[in-house]
């Protein structure tokens, strides 16, 4: 408009009339805004690498717990496999935080502790009075589904397959549980070695290819 | 067939016109720097407080860096700093105040408004 009078006047400004860097721009922006939240969020607590480790383990333990003569050895495996299980499970957390450059006991990862851990500590006290009361073939069913109840509510703030992984713990916690009692001791370990072998090497696996690690 | 063009073509022809119109003059500047946009972020994924190191480490960021873009967060109220001590140690904490997230949100907003825009 004004160019006719005033050929030579240029806004201090330029206007952006060409919208590419602009879109460019925001895009990087949200990129870099989802980059973020995803490291604050417990997205990056969530091992899948470890998962595939530790159901590698549960495998092997299934295999050796089914050629046990006696329940206390067939409990001994299972212990120790638990055991073996936690200690990947922390290394692997860190090794994963410690890539991402975060620290290992950041807020989040609290927050995934606190509600992980307290169903583990009921099926301990559970596992115990099974035990004591002679009721060793439930004790599958009530750690599938009790490890399930934690890994949904630990990560319920995660990426969603980490909560769909413990939908299926508890399905397979459940059916453990409602087959009939003749079964469970010939079944107690495909049960054992179907939920912390397979759906941990199938979902450890899904976590590692999209979630970095 | 024809009609669909003509507005397709209409829409064409207007369509830089609401980027520059809708978008510029108002984009919160205050959270536009990176930090602070990281800070915003960061606060509302984590959705509990965050710690002055988790932040910074979450941030790769300095200290001075932090604590300069965080003040200027503060004093907008769109986040809310808490002090204490753990032991002996001072340990500040972040939220996100509402009037924090109302502003994150309408950024995003923004942002998209931006794509959407460019996109079609």
């Amino acid at each position: 408009m004004y160019y006719f009078p005033m050929a030579s006047v240029q806004p201090i400004r330029k206007t952006q009339d060409d919208p590419i860097p602009l879109h460019a721009h925001a895009m990087d922006n949200l990129r870099y805004i989802r980059k973020t939240m995803e490291r604050a969020g417990s997205f990056t607590a969530v091992p899948g690498w470890g998962g595939v480790a530790m159901g590698v383990t549960a495998l092997v333990a299934s295999v050796i717990a089914a050629r046990t003569a006696t329940i206390d050895a067939w409990f001994a495996t299972w212990m120790t496999e638990g055991a073996l299980a936690v200690a990947i499970g922390m290394l692997a957390m860190r090794r994963k935080a410690a890539k991402a450059g975060l620290p290992m006991w950041s807020a989040p990862a609290r927050k995934f502790v606190f509600s992980f851990v307290p169903p583990l500590i009921v099926g301990a006290a559970l596992t115990m009075v099974l035990w004591r009361a002679g009721a060793a073939t439930a004790i599958p069913g009530v750690w599938l589904m009790l490890y399930g109840t934690g890994v949904i509510t630990g990560g319920a703030f995660s990426v969603p397959v980490v909560p769909v992984m413990g939908v299926c713990f508890l399905v397979e916690g459940a059916l453990a549980l409602a087959a009939p009692p003749g079964w469970s001791v010939p079944w107690n370990d495909v049960w054992l070695g179907a939920g912390f072998g397979g759906l941990h090497v199938i979902f450890g696996f899904i976590i590692a290819r999209r979630y970095g690690g | 067939m024809a009609a669909k063009t003509n507005t397709a073509r209409a829409l064409e022809a207007q369509r830089p016109e609401p980027v520059k119109a809708a978008t510029l003059p108002d984009l919160d500047r205050l959270i536009h720097p990176r930090i602070r946009l990281g800070i915003i972020s960061a606060l509302a994924a984590a959705d509990s407080p965050l710690s002055f190191n988790d932040l910074k480490s979450l941030l790769e960021t300095t200290d001075g860096n932090l604590s300069v873009h965080a003040r200027k967060l503060e004093e907008a109220k769109y986040i809310a700093c808490m002090k204490s001590f753990e032991g002996r140690v001072p340990r500040t904490e972040y939220t996100l105040t509402p009037a924090g997230r109302k502003a994150f949100n309408k950024y995003l907003d923004h942002m998209e408004a931006i794509l959407q825009a460019v996109k079609r």
